[in-house]
């Protein structure tokens, strides 16, 4: 019966003995939990990489939908997206630190290191819900044809114009509309009126339309500013869809992780891990913070940068 | 754990995903004209992106997940699954979104 304790004794089986996986259950769970969560984004990861290469032609370039950083006019493509992952890298290396100081058992550390990654992802959520106010409150404005198609409006020099300078002229007018609403009647008539103006498809191959053609698609169709589920100012409807969708679904596990991270800086304060012996705790939450992380790090390369 | 002396790892790790996610947003910025040819369906500035983010991805969960110091069976568990399964899905998808439809 030798051969039955040596199995037992030996702790090198699988490199982990009898506990082949060397690791404790709850943190063997998170892991489970998060193998299941990637799979999920990627679903929707590679749903979005399916529409897009469906309407390749004519997606919107990100660089032109999210243009905006708080105090600076103009055009500041990636620069907003850039500061967000700044933030949430940043706010990962404070998490990673609060484990390390848990590991030595040192509290004021992990306290001082837990206050920070919340403070972080206060920060994070709080440029989410930026970014989506000026996504959904639009930019240029577009035209939407009878058949659901978004079309840009472009003068002679083949710049976009905005509604606002396609109204008030281009020294009145603003290159964002700055939430001013038009009705189709004023910008119809504006577009009438000057024949160099031109609609176009928006995206990297986008046709572009007589002005008699393009004074057509207006008449039969509707003007558009903005984004939500149903229209979409940037182009493809899909585009806001699995932008609300992903970034919203992102949005929500990081506001999930401030929750949590904060119940257990509460319990840190406590001293609840400082009893217990241990703060493996702080560990198992900071896998799930820096999977958040891990999300934004792709979210980022798909949405933003390809 | 002998390399875990210190802090000093954590913060490399820091500049690495700092510094790559600097070059990223340069080169989104001023797209550099010769790395837009095309290739395999897309530009070579995008594959560059998508590997740029597979070292991101690699540093998180190597070192900041702490899988690099987990056991060998824990490795397999977490990344058979995800590296069979995910760049499965995403051959099947984009592939079948270029015929949709058409």
């Amino acid at each position: 019966m030798s051969s039955n304790a040596d199995l037992i004794q030996d702790t090198n089986h699988w490199g982990g003995g009898s506990r082949p996986l060397g690791s404790r259950y709850g943190k063997l769970m998170m892991w489970f939990f998060l193998l299941s969560d990637a799979l999920t984004f990627s679903g929707f990861l590679t749903a979005y990489g399916l529409m897009r290469f469906k309407y390749e032609s004519t997606w919107p370039i990100a660089e032109n939908v999210f243009t905006h950083f708080p105090g600076l006019e103009g055009d500041q493509p990636l620069l907003y997206v850039a500061l967000m992952t700044f933030i949430l890298i940043m706010s990962s290396v404070t998490m990673v630190l609060a484990v390390n100081a848990g590991e030595k058992m040192n509290r004021g550390a992990v306290t001082n290191w837990m206050l920070w990654t919340i403070v972080g992802g206060f920060i994070f959520v709080g440029s989410q819900a930026w970014e989506w106010y000026h996504f959904i409150i639009g930019d240029s404005g577009a035209v939407e044809t009878a058949r659901q198609e978004i079309l840009h409006v472009y003068n002679a020099e083949g710049e976009r114009l905005s509604f606002s300078q396609v109204i008030h002229g281009m020294e009145e007018g603003h290159a964002s509309n700055h939430g001013e609403m038009f009705t189709k009647a004023e910008v119809l008539s504006s577009l009438k009126g000057d024949a160099t103006l031109y609609l176009k498809e928006p995206g990297k191959a986008g046709r572009a339309f007589t002005h008699a053609e393009s004074v057509a698609f207006l008449e039969a169709g509707d003007v558009v500013q903005g984004a939500n589920m149903i229209h979409n100012e940037y182009g493809r409807k899909q585009f806001a869809n699995f932008f609300f969708f992903i970034t919203g679904f992102h949005g929500f596990h990081v506001f999930s992780g401030v929750v949590i991270n904060f119940v257990i800086f509460y319990n840190v304060l406590l001293g609840t891990y400082e009893r217990r012996g241990h703060y493996r705790m702080v560990e198992k939450v900071g896998l799930y913070w820096h999977f958040v992380d891990l999300v934004w790090v792709f979210v980022f390369t798909f949405f933003y940068l390809v | 754990m002998a390399e875990h002396n210190g802090t000093w790892w954590i913060w490399k790790v820091f500049w690495i995903l700092l510094v790559i996610t600097g070059v990223e947003v340069v080169l989104g910025i001023i797209k550099p004209e010769f790395l837009l040819t095309q290739v395999i369906g897309t530009s070579i500035l995008n594959i560059v992106f998508i590997l740029l983010t597979l070292v991101k991805a690699a540093y998180i969960v190597q070192i900041f997940m702490h899988v690099k110091y987990e056991k060998k069976a824990m490795k397999y568990a977490l990344y058979l699954p995800s590296l069979i399964l995910i760049p499965y899905l995403t051959f099947i998808l984009l592939t079948e979104g270029s015929y949709l439809f058409s």
